[in-house]
């Protein structure tokens, strides 16, 4: 047989199916999206507040159950717009993803930031800064998912 | 007390596009390279350490089992090691355990990746719960965007300055390759170019990111009777340091980034290096994006805080600067992920071994390699030096 | 038992190009002329199908390709009929190691047709798909004789 300069390439998806738990602190926070609350954990030990809730510290160790409602507005930290496509992607490019400290928690949350036109980047630039206040914006129809938050949106 | 471990020798790939081969048969060329190049006699080999990033990238999970023929591993013991992106000094410090501890002597290392076969950004998706962060963080250059972005702001670096300074270090690393017969992107640019390119996530742009590389590197540590047998020149491990953050991105701090302080600090502290800027004389950092280039250069105590932009204007770390860092062109010009971490360990021996042919800096005696892994939350460094 | 709570349900599914290289190639090749094709080792001379690039003992580069016959006996056997999530093929279906007959190793694949005297060493011999795309299922399976 005589040898071939060119190989043969296999295409193929692999597709897997998962069924993963949310577990009590999931489930706990997603219920909050329902009634348009954003719930965190105070931690007993060091004190910090973190959202999205959790079921222990991941520095103290200890483990939380204590609930507290954090506020919906908040500074953004750090921002990046996406143009591209990807497997996953939130929502149809582009889209500016962003670092938001809520008022009173002690990390940063990430979310979309949106409202504004998005599509010529030196005009997000102008408007979409680090250190400016955002506030979330709710879907109206809430599947107890992340995405029940439609973005954050700067406040004036 | 820990025994010394010295590296014999490696071998890589041509890494780039390679759809001529198969996994196996990529594997096999880096391991067989290596072979050649240390005149290591296979049945001496004591086990193997392989990693890849994670294996959904190529579609076939565990591939350490499908790979047992071309490690040369059958019969031996093996351990797989799997960091993400720092998987290839996960890999080098594994086996630094083993010899060191004194249960073996001779180790074939070897990491690889193939990401052209799969679909890369895809696959970063799956190392994300679907919970929260996979819809934000998804894709390597929205979060290297964001944390540099963080750390211009944090810092007040004005925007055209940092782009000067990631265009000097594109511009620098893209020349550099040309010099290492292995590496992927050999591409000649100008300013203008790289300025002007297609904006991947805001502010980077195309020439600021690294490719999708087919690869492998393979390396023979070896303990200290070992290697003197194989060698005139081993290259020493003479520090290595680890550290992760927590998995949440928000949680932690990623401008001064803690993990990436302290595993520097580990292996300087281990090496005796009081002043990194002054005691190496070459780095291989990883630097898949340049803005998150100059971010390492400040964590590892390169340069001060906030103070990065202008030394690399001034040529600090060009390949003539004080401290040189990837002349090999770096992970900027070739990422084949699980093996990238490990080409950065390789390029630093050659380089105290004076084996690194048209990117040798000379006279190079202590060298660091850096790689980084996670959602920007694990961190590697290893220094290695000529001298015991 | 611990209370349970609402679970989330997702197919991960990711796109692959699997680079077959000079030896899946070859065989492919061979598979679409609807032959077995393997290779001989210059080293131990062992025959191994599918054939390979490089001997796994000798660690040679091999490029003497040899046609296999598609007679063989059945090593072991295995019989599968749940249901699973990527499955082969529908229904029950019945994996065996064959050694082809002056094959070096053994050769995986399907067992069908009438089976009522399967068992360890019973003769098969391959039976093809009349449309063949270069792919391990072009052997449609092997048959007991």
């Amino acid at each position: 047989m005589e040898k071939k300069t060119e190989c043969d390439v296999i295409q193929d998806t692999l597709a897997v199916p998962y069924e993963l738990a949310y577990g009590p602190t999931w489930t706990r926070f997603f219920e909050g999206f329902q009634q348009e609350k954003i719930l965190g954990s105070r931690c007993q030990g060091c004190g910090r507040v973190l959202v999205p809730a959790r079921s222990y510290c991941p520095r103290c160790f200890v483990e939380l159950n204590n609930f507290v409602e954090v506020s919906q507005e908040g500074t953004l930290m750090g921002w990046v717009l996406t143009d591209y496509r990807y497997y996953g992607m939130p929502t149809e490019p582009p889209f500016v993803s962003g670092f938001i400290k809520l008022d009173g928690t002690d990390c940063n949350f990430l979310h979309l930031i949106g409202g504004i036109d998005l599509t010529d980047p030196d005009e997000v630039r102008r408007k979409i800064k680090t250190g400016i206040k955002v506030r979330a914006v709710w879907n109206k129809d809430k599947r107890g998912q992340i995405m029940d938050i439609k973005y954050f949106t700067p406040v004036k | 007390m820990a025994r010394p471990v010295g590296i014999v020798g490696s071998g890589q790939t041509h890494h780039g596009r390679r759809f001529d081969l198969a996994y196996p048969e990529l594997v096999s060329e880096a391991v067989e390279a290596c072979l050649k190049n240390t005149g290591v006699d296979p049945k001496d080999i004591d086990g193997v350490v392989y990693g890849s990033m994670p294996s959904m990238m190529e579609g076939v999970a565990l591939t350490h089992f499908y790979f047992a023929d071309a490690l040369r591993s059958v019969g031996l013991p093996i351990l797989k090691t799997e960091t993400c992106g720092s998987t290839g000094i996960s890999l080098a410090i594994t086996a630094y355990y083993w010899i060191a501890s004194g249960m073996a002597d001779l180790l074939l290392v070897v990491g690889s990746e193939k990401m052209n076969e799969g679909d890369s950004q895809a696959t970063m998706t799956s190392i994300l719960e679907p919970f929260y962060q996979m819809y934000f963080i998804s894709g390597a250059p929205g979060i290297f965007s964001l944390q540099s972005q963080s750390w211009a702001e944090r810092f007040k670096i004005p925007a055209d300055k940092v782009r000067e300074a990631a265009t000097r270090l594109s511009l620098d690393h893209h020349n550099d390759a040309f010099d290492n017969p292995y590496a992927h992107i050999k591409q000649r640019l100008t300013e203008e170019q790289i300025n002007t390119a297609r904006v991947i996530t805001y502010p980077i742009r195309l020439w600021d990111v690294c490719p999708n590389s087919d690869g492998a590197c393979a390396m023979i540590m070896a303990s200290e009777k070992m290697a003197k047998k194989l060698t005139k020149k081993p290259a020493w491990v003479k520090g290595i340091g680890y550290a992760g953050d927590e998995y949440w991105f928000g949680d932690s701090d990623k401008v001064m980034w803690q993990t990436a302080i302290q595993a520097s600090k580990q292996a300087y502290a281990m090496a005796g290096i009081k002043n990194p800027r002054k005691e190496l004389d070459v780095a291989e950092v990883y630097n898949p994006f340049t803005y998150q280039e100059m971010l390492f250069y400040e964590c590892f105590g390169f340069a001060e805080f906030g103070k990065a932009c202008d030394l690399v204007l001034k040529g600090t770390f060009s390949r003539d600067g004080e401290l040189p860092c990837d002349p090999s062109g770096g992970t900027l010009c070739t990422n084949p992920i699980g093996a990238t971490g490990l080409i950065r360990v390789a390029e630093a021996a050659m380089q105290v071994q004076g084996q690194a042919g048209d990117h040798q800096i000379p006279g190079a005696k202590t060298s660091l390699a850096h790689a980084m892994g996670g959602v920007v939350q694990y961190n590697g460094v290893m220094i290695l030096g000529s001298e015991k | 038992m611990n209370k349970e709570f609402k679970t989330f349900k997702k197919v991960l599914e990711l796109p692959h190009k699997y680079g077959a290289g000079p030896a899946f190639t070859a065989f492919y090749d061979g598979l679409r002329e609807g032959k077995i094709m393997g290779t001989k080792c210059p080293e131990c001379g062992k025959v191994l199908v599918p054939g390979r690039s490089m001997c796994p003992k000798c660690h040679v580069a091999i490029d003497k390709w040899v046609e296999i016959k598609q007679k063989g006996s059945i090593v072991s056997w295995a019989q599968t009929d749940q249901d699973f999530f990527g499955k082969p093929c529908e229904g029950t279906y019945t994996v065996a190691l064959i050694r082809l007959d002056g094959a070096g190793c053994d050769f995986l694949h399907l067992v069908g047709g009438n089976l009522k005297k399967l068992k360890t060493g019973a003769k098969v011999q391959a039976v093809w798909n009349e449309e063949k795309k270069g792919h391990m299922l072009d052997i449609k399976y092997f048959e007991l004789v």
